[in-house]
């Protein structure tokens, strides 16, 4: 009887698992029970969430891995944590302290202006953003075995995470359109390889689980990107920025399960609170977006 | 006939394909009235304590009992074995405590320690089960009726039955493996016409008479 570990099923495999569920961002082991007693199905661990990274200004790198490690041993949901674009050996720390998912995050800032980490080379697995559907196989090509859209990161604004999930989605059905051989011009306007183009446009769905993240912050909007076909969300700032965040999360959990049915998501975005502030995308300025890194 | 699936989170979608590829209708089940009108029911893998939550939050641990005290079979993969573990040894409170077993959830460690490995099922016939463990959790207390269906090399229990309850640490449903959702599909249309053929000597359920 063989046993393989770390295969691509089992690092496939997990995402699935989490599929329908919410993934929040957590700052301290505190946070973390609020969220797992929420319903989360997974954290992401991280010094600051992206508002305040915002906030901070100057280089945003992975989190001190004794934070990271007081947040694995206080949950026994799976806990993520980000690494830099590009930057193999804060993954190969993360993979040493043995976190169950690595970010490969837009949030933080990028080690690498050319090239992301070369995920396959990897035991434990990977997610990326994507904003389109050719970064997207870009991704999974390296080795992503999750995507979630971008989004706006700390913006507590949807429209971006909306726009990214529909662009993915709607070029998923173009695909499906066509005939075998424009395939071959579809692989190259999408900068990404053929078979893996062809897979898409058979399934017609990407070949990982796609979640949303970057902007959601109420339970409407966890329904919304749910309803246009995300698989699940994940939460940053949207929880802990907001007035009471245990009910927050909770109302968010609720509302990614039940997405389709209005007099349960008006039920649970009753009295929350009030959500995070978010910034108009107008007000902010093009070097301040976090979505445009990553290539 | 059809089957329904536990969707309040997790893989429910590969569960209702996998019913598919056997030609049965799966139900997605998030609300006590998606209950009705189901010939068995599916517990996903996904995160027990997000599941656990959402089932107690919705009440449908009372009519998923009723469902199973009926006679209908239930089957749970990996976090659906956790939510009808009778007993998890971590402390973690039960949910739908329908099987004679103790659970140790995240038993094999965290994410690295996910695997796959070919099992021998003999209940499914002499071809091997290719089975996918993710941070997976194991039974490490089988009570006097359960039948062990699986086990490690190592001799750890990883697959059981009781009666109209089966439950798996494993996720035949990423494998494409059909042969669970056969035997539950089986089961399902027994209690649906439990007849006077030889279905009946194979299924303890009729029997036994959980049905109360």
């Amino acid at each position: 009887m063989t046993v393989e570990t770390s295969t691509w099923a089992t690092k496939k495999g997990l995402a699935q698992m989490l599929k329908g569920g919410v993934i929040m961002d957590v700052v301290t082991a505190e946070h973390a029970k609020i969220a797992e007693d929420a319903g989360a199905v997974a954290v992401m661990a991280l010094e600051r969430v992206p508002a305040d990274i915002r906030a901070a200004g100057g280089v945003a790198r992975m989190s001190d891995p004794a934070m990271i490690q007081s947040i694995m041993d206080a949950v026994t949901i799976p806990v993520m944590a980000k690494a830099r674009i590009g930057h193999f050996v804060e993954a190969q720390i993360l993979e040493a302290l043995g976190v169950d998912y690595i970010d490969e995050s837009e949030v933080l800032t990028p080690a690498d202006e050319r090239n992301h980490i070369d995920k396959h080379a990897f035991k434990v697995p990977f997610v990326c953003g994507c904003r389109n559907l050719g970064e997207a196989l870009r991704r999974i090509n390296e080795g992503a075995a999750m995507m979630r859209t971008k989004g706006e990161a700390g913006t507590g604004n949807v429209v971006e995470a909306v726009h990214q999930l529909r662009d993915v989605l709607a070029e998923i059905r173009r695909l499906q359109g066509m005939r075998e051989d424009e395939l071959f011009v579809a692989a190259k306007e999408l900068q990404a390889p053929y078979e893996v183009v062809k897979q898409v446009a058979a399934d017609g769905r990407l070949p990982v689980v796609n979640f949303v993240a970057g902007g959601i912050s109420t339970p409407a909007d966890a329904a919304l990107v749910m309803q246009l076909g995300a698989e699940g969300v994940f939460v940053g700032s949207g929880i802990f920025k907001s007035e009471d965040p245990a009910r927050m999360a909770n109302a968010i959990v609720q509302a990614t399960t039940h997405f389709d049915d209005p007099q349960i998501l008006a039920d649970v975005s009753r009295g929350l609170g009030a959500p995070m502030r978010g910034i108009a995308l107008e007000q902010l300025a093009e070097s301040d977006r976090l979505a445009v890194r990553g290539w | 006939m059809r089957i329904g699936v536990l969707a309040v989170q997790g893989a429910f979608a590969e569960h209702i394909s996998t019913l598919g590829a056997i030609g049965v209708e799966g139900v997605e089940v998030r609300l006590p009235s998606d209950l009705e009108d189901i010939s068995g029911l599916i517990l996903p893998g996904g995160e027990s304590t997000a599941q656990r939550r959402l089932i107690e939050r919705w009440g449908l641990r009372e009519p998923i009992l009723d469902l199973a005290r009926s006679g209908a079979p239930l089957f749970g993969t990996c976090a659906g074995m956790i939510l009808l573990a009778d007993d998890i040894v971590d402390g973690d409170p039960t949910t739908l405590p329908l099987l004679d077993i103790g659970v140790r959830r995240n038993a094999f460690g965290r994410q690295l320690d996910s695997f796959e490995t070919e099992l021998s099922v003999p209940m499914l016939g002499d071809r091997a089960i290719h089975a996918v463990f993710i941070r997976a959790p194991i039974v490490e207390r089988v009570g006097p009726g359960v039948d062990v269906l699986a086990r490690l090399e190592d001799g750890r229990v990883v697959a059981v039955r009781e009666r109209n309850v089966v439950a798996t640490a494993f996720h035949p449903e990423l494998a494409g493996e059909t042969r669970f959702h056969r035997l539950v599909a089986t089961m399902a249309a027994e209690h649906d016409d439990p007849g006077e053929g030889s279905g009946r000597r194979h299924h303890p359920t009729r029997r036994t008479g959980l049905a109360r």
